[in-house]
């Protein structure tokens, strides 16, 4: 035992220090505090050091990704915009039949947002949840803008009868509190209905389900395809001469060094029918000219691809661990009786694990979130949940919905790293 | 003992060669029998093929000619795990994600054999090396002696009647290995298996050996009872690598039966015992181990050829006194004289005259 570390030890050596109560130096002060002073100001200076990471850090990422999240649940383009409306819905309770005050403060908000021209914004918010209402609201702000008379309800229904619509009235109603679970419930296939109880959407617009279980299941595959091609890549790299593995280390590398682009490209003009590979099989007389397989823009082409893109994340990790595993275990293995396969299987193959969960992790994770080469060799078949992530980011511009995507994605994978530390122990996770 | 002609023999290698490159050979046709319950050990600096002689006798490792004979069956075409050999590594080798318990079950699991079967044996492998108590611990919670008795205690457990042992004290402390030395000697002895030792430490192979074999180059250049090695080397190499000797070149002046007289390069005449040395006229390299060297006259032979020797240093070192001569135009001739009561004082710059008995002084191959 370090007797050093052991305070009773410490104790009898120390003259000024009572025999209970708390360690002292020579002088009197308790050592805690004086060993927390010494080193203040190493500890001062190493933060100054890290200080302009934290900072870039929390600039660029923290506070994005922050904020990001926070859409999945806060949409206040309603809210804002619509006060009297939200807050006419906030004192009556749901089921209410709008009353002529409803109606009043509908077409007063109405006014108000068309005058300051953020109508816009009130119509795509309730467009998210009743598709093809942005136009509804834009067209009857520019005619609520040239003046409106009392009663309102018949006014609002003579510019357009679609404002009757319950359905409208639901979406109003949900959109007029600025936190919201409807994101998160689209996310799941689920919605509310006229009367707020969560109920499945119809079964042709049950689109994310779908996505997120094609997403976790390419993931496992390609995850596994990484494992049974790069383990005996990794093994070689560890057992060949330097120079030899050297070479073969440059090779495995080299997609690492290749623009992503021109990789995926690569594997078009091998994949797709009129390519390389439909050619040789063609040639070979293994299939007919009209036969020609569909490798890409599908399925298949997303997983070659990604495969071959995420090999070297497989590979390195296993690759680190199987160089420090000594050839004499294997060798012992041997000599007390096992067959080659039973020595790997029982002595060789469990020293790598710790590589493998992190090969395996790092891969799978990345294959979760991997967006490129789907969207470029996918089809509509090949397609992930990161590219319905990007579609509402770049074309819906629902940035509520890709944020409650994105966040059940980033939830999903922390589970998972949760279960691999409660399983394997991180600690046990070697990267290289 | 078994002598080279000796037809029963436990392992024989025959003319066994090996290389690794095509180019050169690292064992270089060697043939040796080793008898049932023999401890022979292997000796020799690193290069010198003794590992690879044992890689090839475990199986990891094939031989490019001859055959080795494991109780009289050849076994170059039998893989490492058929052929029922325990070994000990260097680094012990003790599988890091299994217990000390399931190290010692690994061997008897693959002979499938029954778990109360199991556990009997490797109780008793572990009591035997008074391990009992740490069948549940796992290696990186040993210390290195603890684990070298586990390893011990694994390449014993499954009754092998051949032991590899492959330089297995080389990571522990002086103290540790000298217990563990007389461990290892006991269990050979009280269970009667034959070992196989590999070490580059001559005083380890001297302690524990039945025989020697010292290898250099490719080649066993001394095979013997450890006293016959260090008192009888055959060759300048042993010599020089077995214990501290003084080496005296010169040219055989006189040579008769097993007498010689030796004239050094500084033109003194000493006496010799011949070894490997047939003419007169020859050169030599005449080797005397240093606790043999005589500086009292009564102590030598009547007769005896006595050399010029000043004294340079004396350095105490308890039991002995290290006295280091210039003797026949060389700095580094050693003379050990035992610490006793009254032995006579030798101070530097001293002259006196140095002697020996003809016996202990070898005439060998000049290097």
């Amino acid at each position: 035992m370090a007797n050093a570390l052991d305070p009773h030890a410490a104790i009898a050596t120390t003259a000024s220090g009572a025999p209970d109560g708390p360690l002292r130096t020579a002088d009197g002060k308790p050592l805690a505090r004086a060993l927390a002073r010494s080193q203040a100001r190493a500890k001062r200076r190493a933060f100054w050091l890290v200080l302009p990471l934290l900072a870039f850090i929390l600039l660029t990422f923290a506070i994005p990704i922050g904020q990001m999240l926070q859409r999945s649940f806060y949409n206040a383009g309603f809210s804002d915009n619509m006060p009297q409306l939200s807050q006419w819905f906030a004192e009556n309770p749901r089921g209410t039949d709008p009353d002529e005050a409803a109606w009043t403060a509908l077409a007063q908000d109405l006014q108000a947002s068309a005058e300051a021209r953020t109508i816009g914004t009130v119509g795509t918010r309730i467009n998210y949840d009743v598709p093809g209402t942005r136009s509804l609201f834009t067209s009857t702000g520019r005619q609520v803008r040239r003046g409106v008379e009392p009663p309102y309800q018949a006014a609002l229904l003579e510019i357009d009868e679609k404002w009757g619509e319950p359905r409208l009235w639901s979406a109003m109603r949900e959109a007029s509190n600025p936190v919201t679970t409807n994101f998160y419930l689209a996310s799941v296939d689920r919605t509310r209905n006229d009367q707020g109880e969560i109920v499945k959407v119809p079964e042709r617009q049950q689109i994310y389900g779908t996505l997120f279980a094609r997403t976790f299941w390419l993931s496992l595959l390609i995850t596994a395809t990484t494992f049974i091609l790069g383990f005996p890549i990794a093994h070689l790299l560890a057992t060949l001469p330097m120079r030899k593995s050297n070479l073969l280390m440059i090779l495995v590398l080299l997609p690492f060094w290749t623009s992503l682009l021109v990789r995926t490209t690569s594997w078009m003009v091998l994949l797709q029918q009129q390519g390389v590979i439909n050619d040789i099989l063609v040639w070979l007389g293994l299939i007919g000219n009209s036969q020609r397989l569909q490798m890409i823009y599908n399925q298949t082409g997303t997983i070659i691809a990604m495969t071959h893109i995420l090999l070297p994340f497989m590979v390195l990790p296993l690759y680190s661990v199987m160089r420090t595993i000594n050839p004499s275990y294997v060798r012992a293995a041997r000599s007390l009786g096992a067959t080659s396969w039973t020595a790997f299987r029982r002595v060789y193959f469990p020293q790598t694990l710790p590589g493998l969960g992190a090969g395996a992790l790092l891969v799978f994770i990345l294959a979760v979130g991997y967006y490129i080469t789907p969207a470029l060799v996918g089809g509509s078949s090949g397609q992930l949940i990161s590219n319905m992530i990007a579609m509402h980011m770049t074309d819906t511009l629902n940035w509520s919905m890709a944020a409650a995507l994105a966040s059940l994605l980033l939830g999903a994978v922390l589970i998972l790293y949760w279960l691999y530390d409660k399983l394997v122990g991180i600690d046990n996770l070697k990267l290289g | 003992m078994l002598d080279d002609t000796h037809g029963d023999a436990f392992v024989a290698f025959e003319h066994v060669q090996k290389s690794y490159d095509g180019k050169s050979l690292v064992v270089k046709d060697l043939n040796l029998r080793i008898g049932k319950g023999e401890f022979l050990t292997m000796l020799g600096p690193s290069g010198s093929g003794k590992t690879t002689c044992l890689m090839m006798l475990a199986g990891f490792e094939t031989a490019t000619h001859g055959e080795i004979l494991l109780d009289g069956r050849p076994i170059n075409q039998v893989p490492p795990h058929k052929r029922g050999i325990g070994m000990v590594f260097q680094n012990y080798a003790l599988f890091p994600h299994m217990t000390v318990g399931e190290n010692l079950s690994f061997p008897l699991e693959v002979r499938g054999m029954s778990k109360s079967e199991r556990e009997t044996r490797i109780k008793r492998a572990l009591d035997m090396v008074q391990m009992g108590a740490f069948a549940n611990r796992r290696p990186a919670q040993l210390s290195g002696g603890q684990q070298q008795r586990i390893a011990l205690a694994r390449a014993l457990v499954f009754d092998p009647k051949l032991v590899l042992m492959d330089e297995p004290l080389g990571a522990l402390d002086k103290q540790l290995r000298e217990h563990m030395q007389f461990e290892i000697k006991q269990l050979h002895e009280t269970l009667g298996i034959t070992v196989v030792y590999v070490t580059h430490d001559q005083g380890e192979a001297l302690t524990m050996s039945d025989r020697v074999a010292v290898f250099n180059d490719g080649r066993i250049q001394q095979l013997a009872p450890p006293a016959e090695l260090y008192e009888r080397p055959e060759n300048s190499f042993v010599a020089q690598f077995i214990g501290e000797n003084n080496k005296l070149q010169g040219t055989i002046e006189e040579l008769s039966g097993d007498k010689a007289l030796v004239r050094l390069g500084s033109g003194e005449l000493i006496d010799a015992t011949p070894v490997n040395v047939t003419q007169k006229g020859q050169p030599t390299l005449v080797s005397i181990r240093p606790e043999r060297v005589e500086f009292k006259p009564e102590m030598m032979p009547a007769d005896a050829h006595l050399v010029d020797a000043t004294v340079r240093d004396v350095i105490y070192m308890g039991d002995i006194l290290r006295v280091r001569l210039h003797v026949a135009g060389s700095d580094e001739f050693v003379m050990k004289i035992r610490n006793t009561l009254g032995q006579t004082k030798l101070s530097p710059g001293q002259e006196i005259k140095v002697g020996w008995h003809p016996a202990d002084a070898r005439a060998l191959d000049p290097v």
